[in-house]
């Protein structure tokens, strides 16, 4: 586990999660996923008593992206498909920031899924919290990576004849330190879900199921397939996670693998202090001298 | 002494490229200005390789145009390059290796068994370019001991054993000179009394530059001539405290830039062509969201992969104009080694002073060319930093896009101030709420151009004026060419034309009162440009009233001062300018 001493909530101060608002109300649709995300993103700030100041949520383009707009938290709002990059950059620089980045399943799979690979073999020290709907809410309902198989959509009147990806099967082959799904329909599990990613250090994945109403309302389909990762499953054995993660029918949510490894952050000091150990911290004067 | 120039040719992967760089460093330590550049082939093995330096005892400004010293590893590099010899130059080949060397020229001959002699006196075929800088020491009477001190330096690390057969292999040669010369040269390249100075290139100069500014933060994604760079920085950066990151593509380069530069790091990527195509749409972020970043983008031939190891000035437009929307930048052209340094300060300064993307110009000629440069003085240079909210000045309404009077805005920074905002893409309201009312994109766009002004300032300060205060013919360049167009004004003034050049640092914002001043002087205006477009006389145009003399060059090969004197000599003095080709419309003749 990760070290809590930083993380802890800490007096005298004690934030709530109304504390974590902005004054813009969202903008998503009544009756949308995201709603359920954000409020248990507030929740999860609370628990940790984080101050605002020292929290990025850095987004992407689409409806979920709009995220980091409701919180009072700094944010980042960028291009489409960028957020991963984006938050990397924010953490390197600042490793004492707390970063969560978050967007929907086509801002991370399609456009952004080549950051997706790096961001997981790295362990860059980020929550990154996808709101999936498997479809395109904002440019008003087109098939995403993760939309099934014949899905009749505005850009697949005959429906989809793209097999959806696996987000939590490719996170885990990717190398993802913290693997997990929940569903917005389920507050509770997904509060802690929450809690528990930020605390891992590290890359903490979440696939956090969240119904578009509008566009493709699973609202009803989900709940029958969604089923409670088993309590006897070993969240360190990655075999096993791959497992529940390809079974065709059952939906999982949980936490599918976790493990603990050095962090980017944690490598990069590491590489500082290596390279302090073999030329010191060079002054200009001396980078001058290796040019006479 | 006008300036000795060497040229040593050969195979990839040869030798000949490091034998260059200590020659170079060599000649440098001995007090002279060096101006050195090499091409190589774009495969890793194999394919003709050129080293070229240029040596004298006063500040030089292009690679020359004859060649003084030619030295052949192989046939192909004397079927290249023998027609460049002066007259009254020196040929030093491997009679080996080159077969079919020309009996009556006007320049003398050495035919040397470089690689047998390595073989057979030092045992190694290896020590073959030591052996030759040895030569070239007997030959012009080159201080020994500087090029032994080079030796012990560069072979330290592999041991006693290895530097003396190195020492060995450099005496050997000088010796041989001695005693097997038949003949005997004018040219001698004694040792100067002068002050050291510094031998780099311009990617080099870029990476120092931009440490003294405060760089804390570079990504980039390897690319050709811009890899280097990288590769520099990420040897020294963290040893400062900095972050260098290798990201998976360009995109994820520049995300990363703006993710740092946003969370109060001075941050930078560089690139070639190909990236910054793939980075336009976070320069338009960068515009929108207001985050002051640095793009370097070493120009290569393009366009597509094109020629990545050939030189051209083909990506301004890309640089002026890439990315969708309105969206400010500013661009910078980087015109010798030196300025590459003093260059990249001013741009990491102007980024974070203006809040906006700024793209730095350089090519492949200047990254990996090396000159001499003298050691900066430390005292005079400026370094700028962010506005940030006032401390004193706990307001609860702060607003990251205040509109003010220079469109500047004080930028909160996540950790340090407790005025959480959300940095964003989308049109936004002072408070960075997003907002779409017609008045609001109107203030905000006039806001973001309004930054400009104070880079005007600048823009008008770094440009450069050389020659004829009172010219008939003037000269506009941009970006690497500087030096060789100020040696072939010289040249023409020397031989009585009155001719003037004028260099802009900064292309965007232009110089405008400067380039005005300069058009009153003489409207007859040659713009040398190494590309096919005239992408920089197209841009005078629609800013200024000028008919441009268009001079392109897109042979992956820079302007020598010959060809710009043979475009001056062509100009000057007739009252009527033969139309020059109008990109687009027709082909050169």
């Amino acid at each position: 586990m990760a070290e809590k001493e930083t993380l802890e909530p800490q007096p005298p101060l004690k934030r709530e999660a109304k504390d974590y608002k902005s004054g813009n109300e969202p903008i998503w649709c009544p009756g949308c996923g995201d709603f359920g995300v954000l409020a248990s993103l507030y929740d999860a700030l609370a628990v940790y008593n984080f101050d605002p100041k020292d929290v990025v949520v850095v987004s992407g383009i689409g409806c979920s992206s709009r995220l980091p707009g409701f919180l009072n938290t700094y944010g980042f709002h960028g291009v489409h498909g960028r957020a991963l990059p984006i938050g990397m950059g924010v953490k390197l620089a600042n490793p004492e920031l707390n970063v969560i980045v978050t967007g929907g399943d086509g801002d991370g799979f399609a456009i952004g899924g080549g950051h997706i690979p790096h961001a997981c073999r790295r362990n860059v020290d980020l929550t990154y919290i996808v709101m999936d709907n498997e479809i395109y809410g904002l440019t008003k309902g087109q098939i995403s990576p993760t939309s099934p198989l014949g899905l009749d959509t505005g850009s697949t009147p005959e429906g989809s004849i793209e097999n959806p990806l696996n987000p939590i099967a490719l996170c885990l082959i990717y190398g993802a330190s913290f693997v997990s799904r929940a569903y917005s329909g389920k507050r509770q599990e997904m509060n802690k879900l929450i809690v528990r990613a930020i605390d891992h250090k590290g890359f903490s994945f979440i696939d956090a199921y969240s119904p578009c109403i509008t566009f493709y309302d699973t609202y009803k389909i989900w709940p029958q397939k969604i089923v409670p990762i088993p309590e006897d499953h070993d969240t360190s054995d990655l075999m096993a996670a791959l497992k529940l993660a390809l079974d065709p029918e059952k939906m999982y949510v949980g936490i599918f693998y976790e493990k603990r490894e050095p962090s980017l952050v944690e490598r990069e000091d590491s590489i500082r202090k290596v390279l302090k150990e073999k030329i010191g911290s060079p002054s200009i004067q001396s980078l001058f001298e290796l040019f006479q | 002494m006008n300036g000795l120039v060497f040229r040593i040719g050969g195979e990839g992967g040869e030798g000949v490229i490091s034998m260059g760089e200590l020659l170079t460093l060599a000649c440098a330590r001995a007090g002279y200005d060096i101006y050195a550049y090499k091409t190589y082939p774009a495969e890793i093995k194999g394919g003709y390789a050129m080293w070229q330096v240029r040596v004298k005892d006063e500040l030089l400004l292009s690679q020359g145009d004859k060649v003084d010293v030619l030295i052949c590893f192989n046939q192909e590099s004397y079927d290249r390059d023998s027609r460049d010899i002066a007259d009254n130059g020196v040929l030093l080949y491997d009679i080996d290796q080159c077969p079919n060397v020309k009996e009556n020229t006007p320049y003398q001959k050495y035919g040397i068994p470089f690689s047998k002699l390595a073989v057979e006196k030092i045992g190694s075929k290896r020590s073959k370019n030591v052996l030759i800088l040895g030569i070239i020491s007997g030959l012009f009477d080159f201080h020994l001991e500087i090029m032994e001190e080079m030796v012990r330096q560069k072979w330290h690390h592999k041991g006693d054993t290895v530097v003396q057969k190195n020492l060995d292999a450099l005496r050997f040669g000088f010796e041989y000179v001695k005693e097997n010369l038949t003949f005997s040269l004018s040219l001698k390249i004694p040792k100067l009394d002068k002050e050291p100075t510094m031998v780099l290139s311009g990617n080099e100069s870029i990476c120092l530059g931009a440490i003294l500014a405060g760089l804390k933060y570079y990504a980039g994604y390897p690319i050709t001539p811009a890899s280097d760079i990288m590769e520099w920085l990420s040897e020294k950066l963290p040893a400062l405290d900095g972050t260098v990151i290798q990201t998976e593509d360009e995109i994820s380069a520049l995300a990363s830039v703006l993710g740092a530069s946003y969370a109060g790091a001075k941050s930078m990527t560089a690139t070639s062509g190909p990236g910054l195509s793939l980075m336009c749409e976070l320069i338009g972020l960068a515009s929108m969201a207001e985050i002051p970043a640095v793009i370097v983008d070493v120009q290569r031939g393009g366009p597509s992969t094109g020629m990545p190891t050939k030189v051209e000035q083909s990506d301004l437009n890309l640089a002026l104009y890439g990315a969708h929307g309105d969206s400010p930048r500013v661009v910078m052209a980087l015109s010798s080694v030196e300025d590459c340094f003093y260059g990249i300060i001013r741009a990491i300064n102007i980024a974070e002073r203006t809040q906006l993307p700024v793209i730095v110009l350089s090519d492949q000629y200047l990254a990996q060319r090396k000159a001499s440069m003298r050691i900066p003085d430390l005292s005079h240079i400026e370094f700028e930093t962010r506005l940030e909210p006032d401390p004193a000045e706990q307001s609860s309404d702060y607003k990251r896009y205040a509109l003010t009077e220079s469109g500047i805005s004080p930028m909160a920074i996540p950790g340090k101030h407790p005025y959480g905002y959300v940095a964003t893409g989308i049109e936004h309201e002072e408070t960075a709420k997003p907002g779409y009312s017609r008045k609001l994109h109107d203030d905000m766009t006039n806001k973001r151009f309004k930054k400009l002004k104070t880079v005007h300032e600048d823009s008008n300060k770094y440009v450069k004026f050389y020659g004829e205060p009172q010219p008939e013919v003037g000269i506009i360049g941009w970006g690497s060419s500087e030096g060789v167009i100020r040696e072939a004004v010289k040249i023409a003034n020397a031989n009585g034309m009155k001719v003037a050049a004028l260099h802009p640092k900064i292309i965007s914002p232009l110089p405008y009162r400067s380039i005005d001043e300069f058009l009153a002087l003489t409207k007859k205006v040659i713009v040398p440009e190494m590309n096919y477009t005239g992408q920089f006389a197209n841009y005078l145009m629609a800013w200024h009233d000028i008919k441009p003399i268009r001079l392109n060059k897109y042979q992956g090969m820079p302007f020598t001062p010959d060809d710009i004197l043979a475009k001056i000599e062509e100009v000057y003095g007739k009252t009527h300018i033969k139309e020059t080709h109008s990109p687009f419309y027709s082909v050169p003749e």
